[in-house]
């Protein structure tokens, strides 16, 4: 058959067609009309309008992690593409597979500080995975299948392609996927043989062994969750997960210890510090996870599972490392245990889940529900169970803050990609457009968007497509009328001065919703609390929850900046006694 | 072979070695728009030094070109460069050729020195002995050409400071490693 000459609008879509996308995120302008005029004439892919680029990414991200494919976007050169960039740097950070499609001014202008015109290659290269300005229409099929490749192999990340408006307009020829060899980026997936011997090994002979995995685990697929929580079986060792691999391993799970980190739960973080194996798997020793640095695990020997070689020995010197899929290795070191028949000291697992429960027993979680104010852990804790009880298994998103902390700690995820938050960048606002993401991924589904009322209203605007296309998206405000984890640390760091972080004129969240044709609930004490959680679960239809909390909660368990593991605040009564360093204040 | 990697490799960075050291890394890269920014840019992003940089064409049928840096750090720094520059995309191959293999490396500098009499002599015999070729000259001025190691142009350039050193251009280091193994270009 000959190949038909398409213009380079229908490229990009016949592209994307085959990638088999099904929805895009964007908001036209000048530089992407062909594209639209192109979307206009087809059925195959839905494109859904946003209100503002940004809430586009991070919609599109919500729908990556939420599916495992890659989320698109599409937006106009100039303001289209730099309000894109938060939105594809958070992506960078937290791995999350994009492709973001940028309109740009025609190559003869480019240069000229032509209207709408940015730099746009130049802003984003150091914000994603890799970047392509397309000035010949010939290479544009190439360009769209090799950043599918890019973006969904190794660490998965955004990539963006800049696409002159002449380009877009001009005719060409279509390559199908099937004729195009990426020849420079094909990380390996599959680990090191040896080096996994090594480390099965090494754990079969632990007398403390601690497994530690994060996002990289989502990342690899459903079946590396699967495989991980039968390593974890198998082993007998306790297992922690990071923010971003929360649902990698059943919440319910006896073998799970909880969250890690500066929030983390009590007993992973003494885990984490006594351990004398600890196995890390799809994660990348964040400065949340590993506190002060050389006071981090000081007895243990690292195994580092990774994707990406760069994460080793980035920030913590590990012993073995194996490079490669955290599926396929996960894959191997079972295979290795099984044909060693490997098991751990069954007497030291035994003291060390002693120990493990001693630590259990301290209930760091604790809080107490009294008086005539929500409190925010609250709040949650009654979420989930009454979730339970309608037989829901919610998808949730969050924004940043202290409410993201809580969801972290009281909501038990049992699976895999129901869990959407900005880990790495820590970005306001990413909760609304990508639950709005979710759910478009997934209409028939429970979505939660766990927010703080400040966060909340840093892409409120995206409240009218949420609207527009009658999705069932519900916001759970917690709102305690501070930046929460602000105050938090201005009442810990800097002597109560409460600098900037009341919010005065917020709005009625209730009529809000009213205006954008929703429903709004509010609870103000205990008592409402379960009626506003039960209709908003109720309700098909999008419902904004504005639930007044206590304002001066704090988030406990918390490693203070510039302290160990096993330095942790439990309460409010530890802080008096362990005033922050001044080392530590300088920490973020 | 992106990616691939021995654990030996990794594992034989010594945990207590934190001294700074000059490292040369040759870099394959694509011959395309952008891709100096991305390594120049990864450099300036995380924090590393450049000491010297230097970049040109070197494969016309791939249409490749070489980047040679020579760059400071302790040894986990070097790695992580490497595994940074490794992860770029048009990227093909990242070799440390200050532990890797025994290499060669080599800059040539111009020199202009000006000046009359016996210093402008003086700077002639200097140039005999360090096999520096004059490539201009007029009646007040040379301008040398002198290849070498780093070590040698510096101190040819020190040399000329009190003779009349007017201007220098320097190529910054290139290198290449010793014996029959050469760069893979790694499809």
């Amino acid at each position: 058959m000959v190949s038909k000459e398409l213009t380079g609008s229908e490229i990009v879509l016949k592209a994307l067609e085959e990638q088999g996308v099904t929805e895009i995120f964007g908001y036209p302008g000048g530089a992407v009309l062909p594209i639209y005029d192109a979307i206009f004439n087809q059925n195959q892919i839905r494109h859904i309008l946003v209100r503002q680029e940004g809430g586009a990414v991070h919609a599109a991200e919500g729908y990556a992690r939420s599916t495992g494919k890659v989320g698109i976007v599409l937006v106009t050169s100039g303001p289209g593409a730099t309000n894109a960039v938060t939105g594809l740097t958070d992506a960078l950070m937290d791995s999350i597979p994009i492709i973001c499609l940028t309109g740009q001014v025609p190559t003869h202008l480019i240069g000229n500080d032509a209207f709408q015109e940015a730099d746009t290659t130049g802003i984003t290269r150091p914000c994603t995975k890799h970047n392509y300005l397309v000035k010949d229409v010939n290479d544009l099929a190439r360009v769209m299948h090799e950043a599918f490749h890019v973006a969904t192999s190794g660490r998965p990340g955004p990539v963006l392609i800049d696409l002159p408006k002449d380009v877009l307009m001009a005719v060409g020829t279509y390559k199908p996927k099937s004729k195009i060899k990426v020849r420079n980026y094909n990380p390996s997936v599959k680990g090191d043989l040896n080096a996994i011997k090594h480390a099965v090994e090494t754990i079969a002979k632990a007398k403390k062994p601690l497994i530690y995995a994060g996002g990289g685990v989502i990342n690899s697929g459903p079946a590396a969750s699967k495989l991980l929580t039968q390593f974890v079986k198998m082993t007998g060792a306790p297992c922690t997960l990071t923010l971003m691999g929360l649902g990698a391993f059943p919440a319910s799970n006896k073998q799970f210890i909880g969250m890690l980190g500066m929030h983390g739960t009590y007993e992973a973080n003494l885990a984490m510090h006594d351990c004398d194996v600890m196995v890390c798997i799809g994660a990348r020793f964040d400065d949340r996870v590993t506190g002060r640095l050389d006071a981090f695990s000081p007895g243990s020997t690292k195994i580092h599972v990774d994707i990406d070689p760069s994460s080793i020995n980035k920030n913590v010197r590990v012993d073995i490392p194996i490079i490669g899929d955290v599926g396929h290795v996960l894959e191997d070191m079972i295979k290795v245990w099984k044909g060693t028949q490997a098991k751990i000291d069954a007497k030291a697992l035994k003291a060390w889940w002693q120990e493990m429960n001693a630590w259990r027993s301290v209930d760091c979680l604790k809080f107490k529900q009294e008086g005539k104010v929500i409190k925010p852990q609250h709040a949650l804790t009654r979420l989930w169970e009454l979730c339970r009880e309608a037989k829901k298994e919610p998808y949730v998103t969050t924004e940043v803050g202290q409410h993201q902390m809580w969801a972290a700690q009281y909501l038990g995820f049992e699976k895999p990609n129901q869990w959407m938050t900005s880990g790495g960048l820590g970005t306001m606002g990413y909760g609304l457009p990508a639950a709005m993401g979710v759910q478009v991924a997934h209409p028939k589904e429970l979505v939660v968007c766990v927010a703080g009322e400040a966060s909340y209203l840093m892409n409120v605007q995206e409240l009218s497509t949420i609207s527009q296309y009658r999705l069932p998206v519900k916001s759970f405000i917690l709102n305690n009328f501070y930046l929460g984890m602000v105050r938090q640390w201005q009442e810990l760091l800097h002597g109560q001065r409460y600098s900037e972080s009341y919010m005065n004129s917020l709005p009625d969240f209730v009529k809000l919703a009213e205006t954008f044709n929703m429903v709004g609930l509010r609870a103000t004490k205990p008592s409402e609390l379960d009626d506003v959680i039960k209709e908003m679960i109720k309700i098909d239809k999008p419902v904004i929850a504005d639930i007044h909390v206590d304002q001066m909660e704090n988030v406990f368990p918390m490693i203070p900046s510039g302290a160990a593991h096993n330095e942790m605040l439990l309460g409010p009564e530890d802080e008096t006694e362990k005033p922050i360093s001044e080392e530590g204040m300088v920490l973020v | 072979m992106r990616g691939e990697r021995g654990p030996g490799e990794i594992c034989e960075v010594n945990a207590q070695n934190e001294t700074v050291n000059s490292h040369t890394i040759a870099v394959l890269v694509d011959n395309e728009p952008g891709v100096l920014a991305r390594v120049i840019g990864l450099f300036s992003g995380r924090g590393y030094n450049i000491e010297s940089l230097t970049v040109a064409k070197t494969d016309n049928v791939n249409n490749m070109s070489r980047i040679t840096i020579v760059t400071t750090g302790t040894p986990m720094i070097i790695e992580q460069i490497k595994a940074q520059l490794s992860r770029l995309v048009p990227i093909h191959n990242v070799k440390d050729l200050t532990i890797e293999s025994a290499s060669v490396e080599r800059e040539l500098a111009l020199v202009k020195v000006v000046g009359e009499g016996e210093k402008r002599v003086e700077s002639l015999r200097i140039a005999d002995i360090f096999r520096a070729r004059v490539v201009d000259s007029s009646n007040e001025s040379f301008v040398f050409e002198i290849v070498g190691d780093t070590g040698k142009l510096d101190a040819f350039i020190r040399l000329m400071e009190p003779l009349g050193l007017a201007d220098v251009s320097r190529t910054g280091v290139v290198a290449i490693s010793r014996g029959v193994k050469a760069m893979d270009v790694a499809y």
